[in-house]
Protein backbone atom coordinates (compact mmCIF):
# COMPACT_ATOMS: atom_id res chain seq x y z
CA UNK A 1 0.00 0.00 0.00
CA UNK A 2 2.95 2.49 1.04
CA UNK A 3 4.55 1.86 -2.75
CA UNK A 4 1.25 2.81 -3.96
CA UNK A 5 0.93 5.73 -2.33
CA UNK A 6 4.20 7.04 -3.14
CA UNK A 7 3.45 6.48 -6.74
CA UNK A 8 0.46 8.48 -6.50
CA UNK A 9 1.87 10.90 -4.49
CA UNK A 10 5.34 11.18 -5.73
CA UNK A 11 6.47 12.43 -9.23
CA UNK A 12 5.03 16.25 -9.71
CA UNK A 13 5.18 19.38 -7.23
CA UNK A 14 1.30 19.77 -7.56
CA UNK A 15 0.33 16.35 -6.36
CA UNK A 16 2.50 17.04 -2.76
CA UNK A 17 -0.02 20.10 -2.38
CA UNK A 18 -3.00 18.63 -2.97
CA UNK A 19 -4.08 18.66 0.89
CA UNK A 20 -7.65 16.75 0.50
CA UNK A 21 -5.96 13.70 -0.99
CA UNK A 22 -7.29 11.16 1.66
CA UNK A 23 -5.02 7.51 1.46
CA UNK A 24 -6.24 4.84 -0.71
CA UNK A 25 -6.08 1.41 0.85
CA UNK A 26 -6.80 -2.10 0.73
CA UNK A 27 -7.18 -4.81 3.12
CA UNK A 28 -7.41 -9.04 2.79
CA UNK A 29 -8.25 -11.47 6.06
CA UNK A 30 -5.52 -14.03 5.51
CA UNK A 31 -6.70 -16.66 8.01
CA UNK A 32 -9.78 -17.32 5.71
CA UNK A 33 -9.71 -19.78 3.05
CA UNK A 34 -12.17 -18.62 -0.49
CA UNK A 35 -11.14 -22.07 -2.03
CA UNK A 36 -13.71 -23.59 0.70
CA UNK A 37 -16.47 -20.99 0.43
CA UNK A 38 -20.08 -21.69 -0.42
CA UNK A 39 -20.93 -18.07 -1.81
CA UNK A 40 -18.61 -15.85 -2.52
CA UNK A 41 -20.37 -12.63 -3.38
CA UNK A 42 -18.77 -8.84 -3.92
CA UNK A 43 -20.43 -5.54 -3.34
CA UNK A 44 -18.96 -2.42 -5.53
CA UNK A 45 -19.91 1.13 -4.44
CA UNK A 46 -18.91 3.75 -7.03
CA UNK A 47 -19.36 6.68 -5.55
CA UNK A 48 -19.00 9.97 -6.86
CA UNK A 49 -15.26 10.73 -5.28
CA UNK A 50 -14.42 7.06 -4.05
CA UNK A 51 -14.93 3.60 -5.09
CA UNK A 52 -15.33 0.61 -2.68
CA UNK A 53 -15.00 -3.12 -3.45
CA UNK A 54 -15.65 -5.67 -0.26
CA UNK A 55 -15.79 -9.45 -1.00
CA UNK A 56 -17.45 -11.52 1.30
CA UNK A 57 -16.97 -15.49 1.55
CA UNK A 58 -19.65 -16.69 2.97
CA UNK A 59 -20.84 -13.51 3.99
CA UNK A 60 -17.49 -13.26 6.40
CA UNK A 61 -15.37 -9.75 5.24
CA UNK A 62 -12.83 -11.43 3.60
CA UNK A 63 -11.19 -8.29 1.52
CA UNK A 64 -11.81 -4.77 0.64
CA UNK A 65 -10.21 -1.96 -1.70
CA UNK A 66 -11.18 2.02 -1.21
CA UNK A 67 -9.73 4.50 -3.90
CA UNK A 68 -10.63 7.38 -5.74
CA UNK A 69 -13.58 7.76 -8.40
CA UNK A 70 -11.90 8.02 -11.98
CA UNK A 71 -13.50 9.21 -14.53
CA UNK A 72 -14.73 6.24 -15.79
CA UNK A 73 -16.89 4.62 -13.89
CA UNK A 74 -16.66 0.74 -15.71
CA UNK A 75 -12.71 0.89 -15.04
CA UNK A 76 -13.36 2.38 -11.35
CA UNK A 77 -15.09 -1.04 -11.01
CA UNK A 78 -12.50 -3.28 -12.62
CA UNK A 79 -9.83 -1.29 -10.38
CA UNK A 80 -11.54 -1.88 -7.37
CA UNK A 81 -12.35 -5.19 -7.52
CA UNK A 82 -9.04 -6.08 -8.97
CA UNK A 83 -7.12 -4.60 -6.28
CA UNK A 84 -9.30 -5.81 -3.12
CA UNK A 85 -8.27 -9.33 -4.95
CA UNK A 86 -4.70 -8.75 -5.04
CA UNK A 87 -2.53 -11.38 -3.64
CA UNK A 88 -5.88 -13.51 -2.66
CA UNK A 89 -5.24 -15.67 -5.91
CA UNK A 90 -9.00 -15.01 -6.43
CA UNK A 91 -10.12 -13.96 -10.25
CA UNK A 92 -13.32 -12.67 -11.32
CA UNK A 93 -14.90 -16.04 -12.24
CA UNK A 94 -14.52 -16.78 -8.42
CA UNK A 95 -17.36 -14.37 -7.22
CA UNK A 96 -20.71 -16.22 -7.61
CA UNK A 97 -22.15 -12.68 -7.85
CA UNK A 98 -21.96 -9.38 -7.27
CA UNK A 99 -24.01 -6.27 -6.49
CA UNK A 100 -23.55 -2.89 -7.79
CA UNK A 101 -24.11 0.02 -5.79
CA UNK A 102 -23.95 3.97 -5.67
CA UNK A 103 -23.57 6.86 -7.93
CA UNK A 104 -22.40 5.12 -11.05
CA UNK A 105 -23.69 1.27 -10.15
CA UNK A 106 -25.47 0.91 -13.28
CA UNK A 107 -21.86 1.03 -14.49
CA UNK A 108 -20.42 -1.77 -12.99
CA UNK A 109 -19.49 -4.07 -16.58
CA UNK A 110 -19.12 -7.93 -14.14
CA UNK A 111 -22.18 -7.15 -11.44
CA UNK A 112 -25.44 -9.25 -12.16
CA UNK A 113 -27.96 -6.06 -10.43
CA UNK A 114 -27.41 -2.94 -9.36
CA UNK A 115 -29.03 -1.83 -5.78
CA UNK A 116 -29.45 2.44 -5.08
CA UNK A 117 -27.21 2.95 -1.71
CA UNK A 118 -29.58 3.88 0.21
CA UNK A 119 -30.50 -0.08 0.43
CA UNK A 120 -27.26 -0.91 0.85
CA UNK A 121 -26.04 1.11 3.24
CA UNK A 122 -29.02 0.21 5.75
CA UNK A 123 -28.11 -3.39 5.35
CA UNK A 124 -24.44 -2.46 6.22
CA UNK A 125 -24.64 -0.20 8.81
CA UNK A 126 -26.54 -3.66 10.18
CA UNK A 127 -23.55 -5.57 9.68
CA UNK A 128 -21.14 -2.95 10.92
CA UNK A 129 -23.05 -1.25 14.05
CA UNK A 130 -24.73 -4.08 14.67
CA UNK A 131 -29.08 -4.58 14.68
CA UNK A 132 -29.45 -1.71 17.41
CA UNK A 133 -28.94 1.16 14.60
CA UNK A 134 -31.78 2.60 13.65
CA UNK A 135 -30.65 6.00 11.91
CA UNK A 136 -27.53 6.29 9.30
CA UNK A 137 -26.30 9.12 8.28
CA UNK A 138 -24.11 8.67 5.13
CA UNK A 139 -21.80 11.83 4.20
CA UNK A 140 -20.22 11.02 1.33
CA UNK A 141 -18.28 12.66 -1.63
CA UNK A 142 -21.13 14.58 -3.39
CA UNK A 143 -24.23 13.97 -1.30
CA UNK A 144 -25.32 13.54 2.21
CA UNK A 145 -28.42 10.29 3.18
CA UNK A 146 -30.21 10.28 5.75
CA UNK A 147 -31.69 6.66 6.48
CA UNK A 148 -34.17 4.87 9.44
CA UNK A 149 -33.60 1.21 9.11
CA UNK A 150 -35.18 -1.87 11.46
CA UNK A 151 -33.48 -4.27 13.44
CA UNK A 152 -32.84 -6.56 10.06
CA UNK A 153 -31.21 -3.60 8.11
CA UNK A 154 -34.49 -2.62 6.40
CA UNK A 155 -34.96 0.89 4.92
CA UNK A 156 -38.26 2.67 6.84
CA UNK A 157 -37.49 6.11 6.13
CA UNK A 158 -35.02 8.34 3.97
CA UNK A 159 -33.92 11.13 2.45
CA UNK A 160 -31.03 12.53 0.38
CA UNK A 161 -29.15 14.96 -0.23
CA UNK A 162 -27.30 15.50 -3.51
CA UNK A 163 -28.43 18.47 -5.11
CA UNK A 164 -25.30 20.97 -3.25
CA UNK A 165 -22.09 20.24 -1.97
CA UNK A 166 -23.20 21.92 1.94
CA UNK A 167 -22.58 18.43 4.27
CA UNK A 168 -20.74 16.60 1.73
CA UNK A 169 -16.73 15.10 1.86
CA UNK A 170 -16.10 17.34 -1.27
CA UNK A 171 -17.10 20.65 0.63
CA UNK A 172 -14.54 19.16 3.31
CA UNK A 173 -12.04 18.45 0.52
CA UNK A 174 -12.20 21.86 -0.55
CA UNK A 175 -11.30 23.36 2.82
CA UNK A 176 -8.69 21.11 3.41
CA UNK A 177 -6.89 22.68 -0.12
CA UNK A 178 -7.78 26.22 1.08
CA UNK A 179 -6.38 26.05 4.61
CA UNK A 180 -3.41 23.62 3.77
CA UNK A 181 -4.64 21.31 5.99
CA UNK A 182 -4.36 17.60 5.24
CA UNK A 183 -7.80 16.22 5.22
CA UNK A 184 -7.08 13.31 7.92
CA UNK A 185 -5.83 16.48 10.56
CA UNK A 186 -8.86 18.58 9.59
CA UNK A 187 -10.98 17.30 12.36
CA UNK A 188 -8.97 17.22 15.29
CA UNK A 189 -7.39 20.46 14.23
CA UNK A 190 -10.76 21.82 14.32
CA UNK A 191 -11.65 20.23 17.93
CA UNK A 192 -8.30 22.58 18.98
CA UNK A 193 -9.58 25.27 19.65
CA UNK A 194 -10.15 27.11 22.97
CA UNK A 195 -13.97 28.15 22.78
CA UNK A 196 -16.45 27.11 19.72
CA UNK A 197 -17.00 29.72 17.32
CA UNK A 198 -19.85 30.30 15.56
CA UNK A 199 -20.31 28.43 12.78
CA UNK A 200 -19.73 30.42 9.37
CA UNK A 201 -23.37 31.58 7.99
CA UNK A 202 -23.27 29.75 5.04
CA UNK A 203 -23.26 26.65 4.28
CA UNK A 204 -22.54 26.34 0.34
CA UNK A 205 -19.30 25.58 -0.30
CA UNK A 206 -18.76 28.51 -2.44
CA UNK A 207 -19.93 30.97 -0.18
CA UNK A 208 -18.91 29.46 3.08
CA UNK A 209 -15.77 29.54 1.17
CA UNK A 210 -15.56 33.01 0.45
CA UNK A 211 -16.67 33.31 4.19
CA UNK A 212 -13.82 31.61 5.10
CA UNK A 213 -11.07 33.77 3.25
CA UNK A 214 -12.49 37.03 4.76
CA UNK A 215 -12.06 35.27 8.53
CA UNK A 216 -8.73 34.44 7.60
CA UNK A 217 -7.79 38.37 6.79
CA UNK A 218 -9.52 39.04 10.06
CA UNK A 219 -6.83 36.85 11.61
CA UNK A 220 -8.61 33.75 12.51
CA UNK A 221 -6.25 31.04 13.28
CA UNK A 222 -6.69 27.81 11.30
CA UNK A 223 -8.33 25.79 13.68
CA UNK A 224 -10.80 28.20 14.39
CA UNK A 225 -12.27 28.41 10.71
CA UNK A 226 -12.47 24.70 10.78
CA UNK A 227 -14.41 24.79 13.80
CA UNK A 228 -17.07 27.18 12.66
CA UNK A 229 -17.05 25.32 8.97
CA UNK A 230 -17.31 21.94 10.81
CA UNK A 231 -20.25 23.13 13.14
CA UNK A 232 -21.89 24.59 10.03
CA UNK A 233 -21.81 21.39 8.42
CA UNK A 234 -23.07 19.73 11.63
CA UNK A 235 -25.90 21.94 11.81
CA UNK A 236 -26.85 21.37 8.20
CA UNK A 237 -27.05 17.59 8.41
CA UNK A 238 -28.94 17.52 11.49
CA UNK A 239 -31.47 19.51 9.85
CA UNK A 240 -31.76 17.02 7.15
CA UNK A 241 -31.65 14.29 10.04
CA UNK A 242 -34.55 15.45 11.60
CA UNK A 243 -37.00 15.05 8.44
CA UNK A 244 -36.94 11.31 9.00
CA UNK A 245 -36.56 11.79 12.75
CA UNK A 246 -33.69 10.46 14.32
CA UNK A 247 -34.35 7.06 16.55
CA UNK A 248 -31.58 5.81 18.58
CA UNK A 249 -28.62 4.13 17.79
CA UNK A 250 -27.39 6.21 15.61
CA UNK A 251 -24.33 5.71 13.32
CA UNK A 252 -22.27 7.73 10.51
CA UNK A 253 -21.37 6.21 7.78
CA UNK A 254 -18.94 7.65 4.64
CA UNK A 255 -15.75 9.27 4.93
CA UNK A 256 -17.00 12.21 6.95
CA UNK A 257 -17.33 9.15 9.56
CA UNK A 258 -13.79 9.55 10.00
CA UNK A 259 -13.70 13.57 10.80
CA UNK A 260 -13.72 13.79 14.30
CA UNK A 261 -14.91 17.73 13.71
CA UNK A 262 -17.79 17.19 12.42
CA UNK A 263 -18.78 14.15 13.99
CA UNK A 264 -18.34 15.58 17.37
CA UNK A 265 -20.59 18.09 16.62
CA UNK A 266 -22.71 16.20 15.33
CA UNK A 267 -23.33 14.15 18.21
CA UNK A 268 -23.40 17.36 20.47
CA UNK A 269 -26.33 18.78 18.49
CA UNK A 270 -28.07 15.81 18.29
CA UNK A 271 -27.43 14.57 22.54
CA UNK A 272 -26.73 11.57 20.91
CA UNK A 273 -23.10 9.68 20.66
CA UNK A 274 -22.61 8.07 17.57
CA UNK A 275 -21.97 4.27 17.63
CA UNK A 276 -18.12 3.42 16.89
CA UNK A 277 -17.47 0.51 14.58
CA UNK A 278 -13.81 -1.90 14.14
CA UNK A 279 -15.37 -2.05 10.20
CA UNK A 280 -14.18 0.85 8.04
CA UNK A 281 -17.12 3.82 8.03
CA UNK A 282 -16.39 4.70 3.97
CA UNK A 283 -17.12 0.46 3.06
CA UNK A 284 -20.70 0.39 4.31
CA UNK A 285 -22.14 0.58 0.85
CA UNK A 286 -20.58 -2.08 -0.40
CA UNK A 287 -20.45 -4.20 2.32
CA UNK A 288 -24.31 -3.96 1.73
CA UNK A 289 -24.10 -4.22 -1.72
CA UNK A 290 -21.92 -7.52 -1.06
CA UNK A 291 -24.65 -8.97 1.49
CA UNK A 292 -27.57 -8.07 -0.90
CA UNK A 293 -25.29 -10.41 -3.80
CA UNK A 294 -24.73 -13.10 -0.87
CA UNK A 295 -28.58 -13.02 -0.13
CA UNK A 296 -29.67 -13.12 -3.83
CA UNK A 297 -27.24 -15.67 -4.84
CA UNK A 298 -28.35 -18.31 -2.22
CA UNK A 299 -32.06 -17.48 -3.30
CA UNK A 300 -30.22 -18.22 -7.14
CA UNK A 301 -29.48 -21.77 -5.90
CA UNK A 302 -32.79 -22.81 -4.15
CA UNK A 303 -34.83 -21.78 -7.53
CA UNK B 1 -41.10 3.07 4.16
CA UNK B 2 -41.14 6.68 4.17
CA UNK B 3 -39.26 7.60 0.75
CA UNK B 4 -38.39 11.17 0.42
CA UNK B 5 -37.92 12.24 -3.10
CA UNK B 6 -36.37 15.70 -3.27
CA UNK B 7 -33.75 17.78 -1.69
CA UNK B 8 -33.06 20.98 0.72
CA UNK B 9 -31.34 24.03 -0.51
CA UNK B 10 -30.69 27.80 0.35
CA UNK B 11 -34.14 28.34 0.00
CA UNK B 12 -36.08 25.80 1.64
CA UNK B 13 -37.22 21.99 1.85
CA UNK B 14 -38.73 20.70 -0.79
CA UNK B 15 -39.16 17.04 -0.95
CA UNK B 16 -41.92 14.35 -2.15
CA UNK B 17 -42.86 11.61 0.53
CA UNK B 18 -43.92 8.20 -0.52
CA UNK B 19 -45.51 6.39 2.12
CA UNK B 20 -44.60 2.59 0.50
CA UNK B 21 -46.27 1.15 2.98
CA UNK B 22 -49.38 2.41 2.00
CA UNK B 23 -48.85 2.87 -2.01
CA UNK B 24 -50.22 -0.20 -3.65
CA UNK B 25 -48.54 1.06 -6.93
CA UNK B 26 -52.05 2.11 -9.01
CA UNK B 27 -50.45 4.87 -10.64
CA UNK B 28 -53.39 7.45 -10.75
CA UNK B 29 -51.03 9.74 -9.67
CA UNK B 30 -49.10 9.74 -12.61
CA UNK B 31 -51.99 10.98 -15.40
CA UNK B 32 -53.12 14.02 -13.11
CA UNK B 33 -49.56 15.47 -12.63
CA UNK B 34 -48.73 17.81 -15.10
CA UNK B 35 -44.83 17.95 -14.56
CA UNK B 36 -44.94 14.23 -15.23
CA UNK B 37 -43.19 13.86 -11.93
CA UNK B 38 -44.23 10.16 -11.35
CA UNK B 39 -43.55 6.31 -12.42
CA UNK B 40 -44.68 3.09 -11.10
CA UNK B 41 -41.79 0.01 -11.06
CA UNK B 42 -40.04 -1.91 -8.96
CA UNK B 43 -39.02 -0.39 -5.65
CA UNK B 44 -35.49 1.05 -5.99
CA UNK B 45 -34.87 1.22 -2.13
CA UNK B 46 -36.51 -2.16 -1.04
CA UNK B 47 -34.74 -5.02 -3.46
CA UNK B 48 -36.92 -8.14 -2.12
CA UNK B 49 -40.21 -5.80 -2.05
CA UNK B 50 -42.26 -7.32 -5.00
CA UNK B 51 -45.01 -5.31 -5.64
CA UNK B 52 -44.95 -2.03 -7.81
CA UNK B 53 -44.73 1.12 -5.92
CA UNK B 54 -44.55 4.80 -7.36
CA UNK B 55 -41.07 6.45 -7.48
CA UNK B 56 -40.02 10.65 -8.37
CA UNK B 57 -38.18 10.31 -11.48
CA UNK B 58 -34.53 11.18 -11.64
CA UNK B 59 -34.79 13.73 -13.71
CA UNK B 60 -37.46 15.66 -11.43
CA UNK B 61 -35.58 14.99 -8.36
CA UNK B 62 -33.42 18.23 -8.23
CA UNK B 63 -36.13 20.73 -9.72
CA UNK B 64 -39.42 19.78 -7.88
CA UNK B 65 -39.90 23.22 -6.34
CA UNK B 66 -39.90 24.69 -9.95
CA UNK B 67 -42.10 21.74 -11.29
CA UNK B 68 -44.33 21.53 -8.58
CA UNK B 69 -45.18 24.80 -8.13
CA UNK B 70 -47.73 25.68 -10.88
CA UNK B 71 -50.12 23.17 -9.20
CA UNK B 72 -48.91 24.67 -5.20
CA UNK B 73 -52.67 25.47 -3.21
CA UNK B 74 -53.42 29.31 -3.06
CA UNK B 75 -56.45 30.73 -1.67
CA UNK B 76 -58.86 29.73 -4.91
CA UNK B 77 -56.80 27.16 -6.33
CA UNK B 78 -57.67 22.97 -5.34
CA UNK B 79 -55.40 20.92 -3.38
CA UNK B 80 -52.12 19.66 -5.27
CA UNK B 81 -53.53 16.79 -8.07
CA UNK B 82 -51.08 14.10 -7.01
CA UNK B 83 -52.56 14.02 -3.35
CA UNK B 84 -56.07 14.40 -4.38
CA UNK B 85 -55.63 11.13 -6.90
CA UNK B 86 -54.30 8.59 -3.97
CA UNK B 87 -56.79 6.68 -2.51
CA UNK B 88 -54.49 5.20 -0.01
CA UNK B 89 -53.47 8.58 1.14
CA UNK B 90 -49.53 7.71 0.76
CA UNK B 91 -48.48 10.87 -0.70
CA UNK B 92 -47.13 14.30 0.79
CA UNK B 93 -45.56 17.07 0.17
CA UNK B 94 -43.12 18.77 2.71
CA UNK B 95 -43.61 22.61 1.30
Amino acid sequence: MSDKMEDAGVGTKACAEEFWRWKEYRHHDESIDWRDAQIVSAGIDIGSVSSQAVILVDSKLFAFSNQRTGFDSPESANKAINWAMEGTGMTLDDIHYTVGTGYGRVNVPFAQKAITEIACHARGGNLMYGPTVRTILDMGGQDCKAIRCDQRGKVEAFLMNDKCAAGTGRGMEVFADLLSVPIQDVGELSLSVEQEPDPVSSTCVVFAKSEASALLREGWPKNKVLAAYCAAMAHRVVTLLERIEVEKDFAITGGIGKNAGVVKRIEMELGLTALQTRYDSQIAGALGAALFANALEGKRRKS
Amino acid sequence: MIANYGYKDGSGDFFIAVDTDKCDGCGDCIPVCPGKVFAVGEDPHDPLREEPVVTVVDEQRRKLKYTCSPCKPDRDRAPLPCVQACEPLALTHSW
